[in-house]
């Protein structure tokens, strides 16, 4: 082949003008397409938006976003109270219990206030507090980390702003449990329907409920502010459980008129670990 | 050809054992699938012929609508109301899985996992 010096260097430089001026111009054009779709977007949940200010503090979520206020002194006034709570939850959802803090399935549980509220100051706090039992469950965060880990979708965050799992789907990777900072989320490292001896479940307080399903094995499982009751007009298991002590009061957060947004709006509530950003729904009444 | 008695021996006793499955139940009657059917109650939420091909269909649609999308509406069909649910709809009418579920399940080599999670009637008793 015969090159020309001359033709050479016009070849060199019209294919060094194309090398720079291609992915600029390809540069644009997937920024306007990162654009398109992003305000193309609906709102499926508030996870997927860009968390305004420190860590999603900025936005309020509207909607309906059930949620819960625990007085903790309302505890301390009913001596047992926690435990009739807990009761209720785990024998309406038929959860086991082994006896055997490795393999525990925890929906709602107690933990003292130094290990539920580790981002609160303990400095100089009044001794007591410990003592009181504090009701720990899933927070049904607004902004829910777990949700956004689930490979499966088998968690979800529901119209009524509740973070549902769809046991059918999981497939317990365990993803959401390293997601939730609130160790809110229990792995079924063994089979929930195990037997006794005797030919009872090892359930919890050995209560059936044969209107609720149990889980298998190898399914991650939490509290799910009971939609089967919310459905028929009951409140959650644990709620009802409070009775008249109003020591739980359950509710539409974002509907001013609710009875929650009452209690919140004339009560000074805090969260568990509000610096993560999750916007939890369960408030606390120290 | 060389070695002709060993070889078509070798041929009769490989084309035997192949067609033993056919010959060893030759003759013997194979068990059909009866379901036990509800006897005070003769309607379901869809015809027999739906029911006995896409009944899984069906479940899972409820499923899906019922834990998904919240929507826990009856099913009203000729003013009768039904659960969206197996373990609260289903299980009313066909409450025995040995007889009902099992009896096709088993004849068709299906093995679906809604027993390790959902009770039957009998199972709390």
């Amino acid at each position: 082949m015969d090159v020309k010096r001359r033709k050479f260097l016009k070849i060199a430089g019209l294919s060094a003008v194309a090398g720079l001026g291609v992915p600029s111009a390809f540069t644009n054009l997937l920024q306007g397409e990162a654009l398109a779709s992003s305000s193309g977007q609906g709102n499926p949940a508030e996870g997927h938006k860009p968390a305004g200010g420190h860590g999603g503090h900025g936005e309020e979520s509207t909607g309906t976003q059930y949620g819960m206020v625990i007085d903790i002194k309302k505890f301390a006034e009913h001596q047992g109270l926690a435990d009739r709570c807990i009761n209720a939850c785990h024998t309406e959802h038929n959860v086991p219990d082994f006896g055997n803090p490795k393999d525990e399935i925890k929906w709602i549980w107690t933990d003292d206030y130094a290990h539920g509220f580790t981002e609160h100051s303990q400095y100089k706090r009044n001794a007591g507090l410990n003592e009181l039992p504090v009701l720990l469950t899933c927070n049904h965060c607004a902004n829910p980390p777990c949700v956004r880990a689930c490979p499966t979708q088998a968690t979800f965050k529901n119209e009524v702003g509740v973070v549902v799992m769809d046991f059918h789907r999981c497939i317990g990777c365990r993803f959401c449990m390293a997601a939730c900072p609130y160790g809110a989320r229990s792995f079924n490292w063994r089979n929930p329907r195990e037997k006794y001896a005797n030919g009872n479940y090892k359930f919890y307080k050995n209560g059936v409920n044969p209107n609720y399903p149990t889980r298998m094995r190898g399914v991650v499982e939490k509290c799910n502010f009971c939609p089967e009751r919310l459905a028929v007009g009951k409140l959650p298991a644990c709620v009802e459980a409070t009775g008249e002590t109003k020591a739980m009061v359950f509710g539409n957060v974002n509907d001013p008129n609710s009875e929650i947004a009452k209690v919140l709006n004339s009560n000074f509530t805090i969260q568990r670990k509000p610096a993560a950003g999750t916007k939890p729904s369960v408030f606390y009444i120290i | 050809m060389y070695d002709q008695g060993k070889v078509v021996t070798g041929l009769a006793i490989f084309v035997i054992i192949l067609t033993f499955p056919v010959w060893y139940n030759l003759g013997a009657t194979q068990h059909v699938p009866k379901p036990e059917l509800p006897k005070d109650v003769k309607k379901c939420v869809e015809t027999s012929a739906f029911m006995r091909t896409s009944h899984m269909v069906l479940l899972n649609q409820w499923r899906d609508e019922v834990v998904r999308d919240e929507n826990r509406k009856l099913v009203e069909v000729d003013g009768i109301q039904y659960t969206k649910s197996l373990q609260l709809g289903c299980m009313k009418c066909h409450p025995d899985r040995k007889k009902f579920c099992d009896e096709c399940h088993t004849y068709t080599a299906v093995d679906p996992f809604c027993w390790d999670c959902h009770f039957q009637p009998k199972e709390t008793k």
